[in-house]
């Protein structure tokens, strides 16, 4: 198991009161995403347990990517992985991201 | 005097030594490995029936059994190497030398006995190419091939699998070589006649009816929501763009994950009647959603499928069946089909360079080609006219001056890591060290890059008939090439500067909702679920079956 753990500024302290959001399973080749507000002063963190060890750098291009695309504020985002592939990675981040962003606040 | 008439009278001559084993048409199954032993030569050239779904396996066994004393260094020609027999050939000297197309689970022992110099691989071949070269300058002495049953004067019936055995006969039997059949059973009347009998000299009755693989068969309960994805971009962004309506896909989840979208992702667009209706395809059950809701509107199929039988029979106005009513296959003439009468080839591979060179071969495992280079290959002799062969054309042209004509879509669709990481993109094929290993002229390329149109990833749709450089053309498939690291040397405002223009498009671009690629999207989540497509009438092997 490898855990990483990334940090990002935000562009805005808003602050909204969504309910957290999960999206995925955790088998092998799949992953779960959690995403919940937290009060990070308009930061956010994501954290990542993998089972595949030694790919932090692209871990970081594929968490840096997710983050350019979204507009994140004061969200806690955790991934726990089976050795997912990139590609299910950022589905799996975009499609929890838009379940998230399409909840009522 | 010049004598004309020695391939005649050589062939005279082994006729007259197999009488000394059997005076009959019909050989019982234990007098075989004599009587190839009276009827080959050493030194000749052999073809022993098998692709990549049946298989001459009995006749594979008693060519392996022979005395390597009597019968040696034989020339092999063949279009697969799949079962141990056929390295049991080079293993005992029998064999020497190999012409084929695709080698199957072997290709790693291939890949050793290449290095010890047992076996001498002459080429590796798309199948009509060696077929071509069968009529040319590898037209076999002896053919070993294989059939579903023969009647008393040795009338062959194939069954739906006839696949390659009218053109391994066609170039044996008609330049005086022998033609050697087994058959599972030997029966007093046929239910049609795929080989006259005039063209087989024996036959025998096999002890065990002969192997046949599932090879098309795709579980959709393995499918998962990248390939769902990739799916929806392709019929999105290619086939409705382009009004795809005569295709052949290459074997692999990638495209089974686009045979179950068209009843429901593709119907949601409208495109049913639009696109899809003509294919040249193996029977894939995965297609049976598809025909049961009305797009494909005729399959004409290289081979069967294991299990499709019954389906395919209560389908003649979808497939092509004889007047028994089973299916006919032919795979000289599908690939003559596919290169020549479709409009797009769509298939997955396991390596692409940044020119779209792309490659199976890795550097353990000899794996052959099969079908893909033909199929995916821009037909230059073509000259009839379709709307999407006529805006491909338009689109690779671009401002050009000169004669206009259109072009063949080639399609590369895969994910940009493969399992265990392993990048797709890469900056070198491992077909190149390949190259060197074995001293051959060329890197084994399975599709050329200047023959594929588009490559479609998780992340977009590279349009290459739109670049006009080759550093657009490597800036477009950097732009798609994800996270590996040909993907991570981008230059972002290039990949911009592109998407702009519409040579690369994201899914976004095209309009999807990436929350729609879900499972729920396809037609048929599992087996089962397919053989309730078909009405109970597909039949699917014991190992697809889990209920």
């Amino acid at each position: 198991m490898e855990h990483l753990q990334f940090q990002f500024p935000g562009s805005s302290d808003r602050q909204q009161d969504k309910p957290a959001v999960l999206v995925g399973v955790v088998s092998s080749g799949n992953l779960e995403v959690l995403i919940e507000m937290a009060a990070l002063g308009g930061g956010s963190q994501i954290h990542v347990s993998t089972k595949a060890s030694g790919f932090a750098e692209i871990w970081e291009a594929v968490i840096t990517d997710f983050a350019t695309r979204h507009d994140l504020a004061n969200l806690m985002i955790s991934i726990n992985d089976g050795g997912s592939t990139p590609a299910v990675v950022s589905l799996r981040l975009d499609q929890a991201m838009q379940e998230f962003l399409g909840m009522p606040s | 005097m010049k004598k004309w008439q020695t391939q005649v009278e050589n062939r005279r001559a082994r006729l007259q030594r197999a009488s000394d084993i059997c005076g009959e048409k019909v050989v019982p199954a234990d007098r075989m490995r004599s009587l190839l032993e009276n009827v080959i030569e050493p030194g000749d050239r052999v073809c022993l029936e098998g692709n990549n779904q049946k298989q001459a396996d009995f006749l594979a066994r008693c060519l392996a059994q022979v005395d390597p004393a009597r019968v040696h260094g034989l020339h092999m020609v063949q279009s697969v190497i799949g079962l141990p027999e056929h390295i049991e050939l080079f293993e005992r000297g029998i064999a020497n030398k190999v012409d084929f197309s695709y080698s199957g689970p072997v290709g790693t022992r291939m890949a050793q006995l290449v290095a010890d110099g047992k076996i001498q691989i002459g080429a590796i071949h798309t199948y009509l190419e060696l077929f071509g070269r069968y009529f040319i300058d590898l037209t076999p002495r002896v053919a070993l091939i294989v059939a579903h049953s023969a009647d008393r004067q040795g009338n062959l019936y194939t069954g739906p699998n006839t696949e390659d055995t009218p053109t391994i006969v066609e170039a044996t039997a008609f330049k005086s070589g022998i033609v050697i059949a087994q058959v599972n059973q030997v029966v007093d009347i046929l239910p049609r006649v795929d080989i006259p009998a005039d063209w087989v000299d024996f036959v025998t009755e096999a002890p065990t009816p002969h192997f046949i693989e599932p090879l098309f068969t795709r579980d959709p309960a393995q499918i998962g929501e990248v390939k769902i994805l990739m799916a929806m971009m392709v019929i999105k962004g290619i086939y409705a763009e382009y009004g795809i309506n005569r295709l052949n896909h290459g074997v692999g989840f990638d495209t089974a994950a686009i045979e179950l979208l068209l009843p429901t992702y593709a119907e949601s667009l409208g495109l049913k009647g639009q696109i899809c209706r003509h294919w040249m395809l193996n029977p894939h059950p995965t297609l049976i959603p598809a025909i049961e809701s009305g797009f494909a509107e005729s399959v004409y199929s290289p081979g069967s499928e294991l299990g499709m039988e019954d389906y395919v029979r209560a389908r003649p106005d979808i497939f092509f069946t004889g007047i028994d009513g089973s299916q006919r296959t032919n795979r000289a003439f599908s690939h003559a089909a596919g290169h020549y009468a479709c409009d797009l080839f769509i298939g997955s591979t396991l390596q692409v360079d940044l020119d779209g060179n792309s490659s199976t071969v890795t550097l353990d495992r000899i794996a052959g080609f099969g079908g893909a280079p033909n199929l995916g290959a821009d037909a230059r002799g073509r000259r009839h006219c379709q709307a999407a062969w006529l805006k491909a054309g338009r689109e690779s042209r671009g401002q050009a001056k000169g004669m206009p004509r259109g072009r063949k879509l080639v399609v590369q669709m895969v994910e940009t890591f493969r399992e265990q990481m392993q990048p797709t993109f890469v900056e070198r094929l491992d077909a190149w060290e390949f190259m060197e290993n074995l001293g051959m002229e060329l890197p084994p390329v399975m599709i050329y890059g200047d023959d594929v149109s588009h490559i479609v990833t998780e992340e977009g749709i590279a349009n290459l008939l739109l670049c006009r450089t080759e550093e657009e053309r490597n800036d477009a498939i950097r732009g798609v090439a994800g996270y590996t690291l040909v993907g991570r040397e981008r230059s972002r405002s290039a990949v911009e500067n592109l998407r702009d223009r519409g040579i690369i498009r994201r899914p976004e671009d095209l309009g999807i909702d990436k929350r729609m690629a879900t499972r729920d999207l396809l037609a048929a989540r599992s087996v089962k679920e397919l053989v309730r497509w078909s009405g109970g009438l597909y039949q699917p092997p014991k190992r697809f079956r889990n209920w």
